[in-house]
C-alpha cells in the first residue's frame, strides 16, 4: 500500500474514532444494563411475578381487561394492548388522547386468566427507563436518535478503516500478538488490535443495526403514511368512531385469519399504527425470527370485519430484524452474557484507542510504524 | 495445492474468519432455538477465547537494552 494511501486511512480511522468514541462509550455503558433489563426488572421487583394459569382456565375477555385498565386511569382512552411472551399477562397502555406519546402513557398490567390488576411501575419511569433514554435519544427525541445513529455510522467507518490498517501492521506478526513487556504504548496498541479484531464482526453488526434502529420513527411514519394511508383514504371525511366493536371478537377473527400466528399486540384507532377506523392486530410467529416479523390484521372498529392483512414493506422488515441483532435478546441467557462480555471488550477497544490518541506522537511516525509492520512500534513510543 | 514455504499468510485471513463466524453466530440464534442457540454461544465463546488465548500467551519479557 502506498504511504499516501496508508496515511489517508490512518487519518480516517483517527478522526472517525475520535468523533464517535465518547458517544460510543456512553452507548456501550448504558447498553450493558439494558441487555439484562428483564432480569433486573425481576430482581428489583419492578416487573410483577405472575402466577401461572390454573389448569383448564380460559383467558379473560379482552374487552373486560381493557375496561379494568381504564378504571385505573379515569378519563384515559386505550392505546395498545399486548401479550407477554414469558408470562400469562397482558399490558394495556392508556393515555389522555389517542396520539399520546410513550413518555406520557399509562400502563396497567393484568393477569390474562384471572383479570387481576398486577402491581407494576410504569414502563416510562425509573432508573432503567432513564438509562434507556440515554441510550436511545439522550432525552431529546428524534434529533438525539439521529445524532446517535450518525455516531454509530462513524463507528462502522472506524471499524472498516481499522481493519485496513490492521493488515499492513500485522503482516509480519502472528495473529494475537500481545507484547506487554515493552513500552506501555505498545502494550495498549497490541491490545487495541487484538480486541478490535476479535470484536470486529459483532461490533460492526451491532453498530449498523443500532444506526438502523435510530431510524425507527421516520420509518414507522413512512409506513403509516404509505401503506396505512392507502386504507385510511377509504374512510376520508368520516370522523373517528366513538363506539368500538368488540376487541375480543376482533382478535379472534385475526387468529382465524392467520392460523399459524399469535397476536403480539393490538393498536387502537388514532395511535398511528392502524388509522382512525381500525384495530391493528399485529400477529407474529413463535420462532426467534418470525416473532419479530409482524403481520398486521386491520379490523374495522365499527363493523368488526377484517379490512386488510397488508404485508409489511421491506424497510419495516429490516427495522424489525435489526432490533434483536442490536439488543442480543434472542438466544437465551448465555447469549446475553456473551453479549455483555463483547460489550465490555468493545469498551476496552474504545478506551485503548483513547489512550493511544493521548500518546499519539506525529501522524508520520504512526504511519511509519504501520509501514514497518509493527516491528518498530517501540521506537514510536519514545518520540 | 499447498502453500509455498516462506509465503507469508495474509493478515486479513483471521479478520475474515472472525467476521464470517460472527455473522453465523448472530444469525444462528435468530433462525431457531436449541442447537441454533448452542452454535451461537459456541462461536461467541470461541471469539472471546481468542482474546483470552492471546492474553495468556502475551510476551511479557523486556527486550535487552542495547
Amino acid at each position: 500500500m502506498q504511504r499516501s494511501t496508508l496515511k489517508a486511512w490512518f487519518l480516517v480511522h483517527k478522526w472517525t474514532s475520535l468523533v464517535c468514541t465518547v458517544f460510543l462509550l456512553l452507548l456501550c455503558l448504558t447498553g450493558l444494563p439494558l441487555v439484562f433489563w428483564e432480569e433486573i426488572g425481576h430482581l428489583t421487583g419492578a416487573d410483577p411475578e405472575v402466577a401461572p394459569a390454573a389448569a383448564g382456565a380460559q383467558p379473560q375477555n379482552l374487552d373486560d381487561l381493557v375496561n379494568q385498565a381504564l378504571a385505573q386511569y379515569p378519563g384515559d382512552v386505550p392505546l395498545f394492548l399486548g401479550w407477554d411472551d414469558h408470562s400469562p399477562s397482558v399490558y394495556v397502555n392508556t393515555g389522555a388522547r389517542p396520539d399520546t406519546p410513550p413518555p406520557e402513557m399509562h400502563t396497567a398490567i393484568l393477569h390474562e386468566y384471572t383479570g387481576e390488576v398486577l402491581p407494576a411501575p410504569q414502563f416510562n419511569e425509573g432508573v432503567m427507563y432513564f438509562i434507556y433514554r440515554l441510550h436511545t435519544d439522550v432525552f431529546v427525541g428524534l434529533p438525539g436518535m439521529l445524532f446517535l445513529g450518525a455516531m454509530a455510522l462513524l463507528f462502522a467507518v472506524a471499524i472498516v478503516s481499522g481493519v485496513v490498517l490492521y493488515g499492513p501492521f500485522m503482516r509480519k506478526l502472528p495473529f494475537g500478538t500481545l507484547r506487554t513487556g515493552r513500552s506501555r504504548r505498545l502494550a495498549w496498541l497490541d491490545l487495541h488490535n487484538v480486541l478490535g479484531i476479535v470484536t470486529l464482526g459483532w461490533a460492526f453488526v451491532v453498530g449498523i443495526t443500532g444506526a438502523i434502529n435510530t431510524l425507527a420513527k421516520p420509518l414507522e411514519q413512512a409506513w403509516q403514511t404509505q401503506q396505512l394511508g392507502e386504507f385510511a383514504r377509504r374512510y376520508e371525511g368520516r370522523s373517528r368512531p366513538a363506539q368500538f366493536a368488540s376487541l375480543d371478537d376482533a382478535v379472534a377473527k385475526a387468529r382465524a385469519a392467520e392460523p399459524g400466528m399469535k397476536p403480539a399486540f393490538v393498536s387502537f384507532p388514532g395511535t398511528g399504527y392502524s388509522g382512525d377506523h381500525h384495530y391493528g392486530v399485529f400477529m407474529n410467529g413463535d420462532t426467534p425470527l418470525t416473532e419479530r416479523l409482524y403481520r398486521p390484521v386491520l379490523i374495522d372498529v365499527e363493523t368488526g370485519e377484517i379490512t386488510a392483512r397488508p404485508q409489511l414493506p421491506g424497510y419495516m422488515t429490516t427495522l424489525l430484524l435489526s432490533q434483536p441483532l442490536h439488543f442480543g435478546d434472542y438466544g437465551g441467557m448465555p447469549l446475553k452474557i456473551l453479549w455483555a462480555l463483547l460489550d465490555l471488550l468493545t469498551i476496552a477497544v474504545l478506551a485503548s484507542g483513547l489512550y493511544l490518541w493521548f500518546k499519539r506522537g506525529s501522524t508520520e511516525a504512526r504511519v511509519t510504524e504501520i509501514e514497518r509492520a509493527g516491528l518498530v512500534a517501540d521506537a514510536g513510543a519514545a518520540r | 495445492m499447498s502453500r509455498a514455504p516462506n509465503t507469508p499468510r495474509s493478515p486479513f485471513i483471521a479478520p475474515a474468519w472472525i467476521t464470517v463466524a460472527s455473522i453465523v453466530g448472530l444469525v444462528s440464534a435468530l433462525i431457531g432455538d436449541g442447537v441454533f442457540d448452542v452454535v451461537s454461544w459456541l462461536i461467541f465463546a470461541a471469539l472471546i477465547g481468542l482474546f483470552v488465548r492471546a492474553w495468556i500467551k502475551r510476551e511479557r519479557t523486556r527486550e535487552p537494552k542495547r
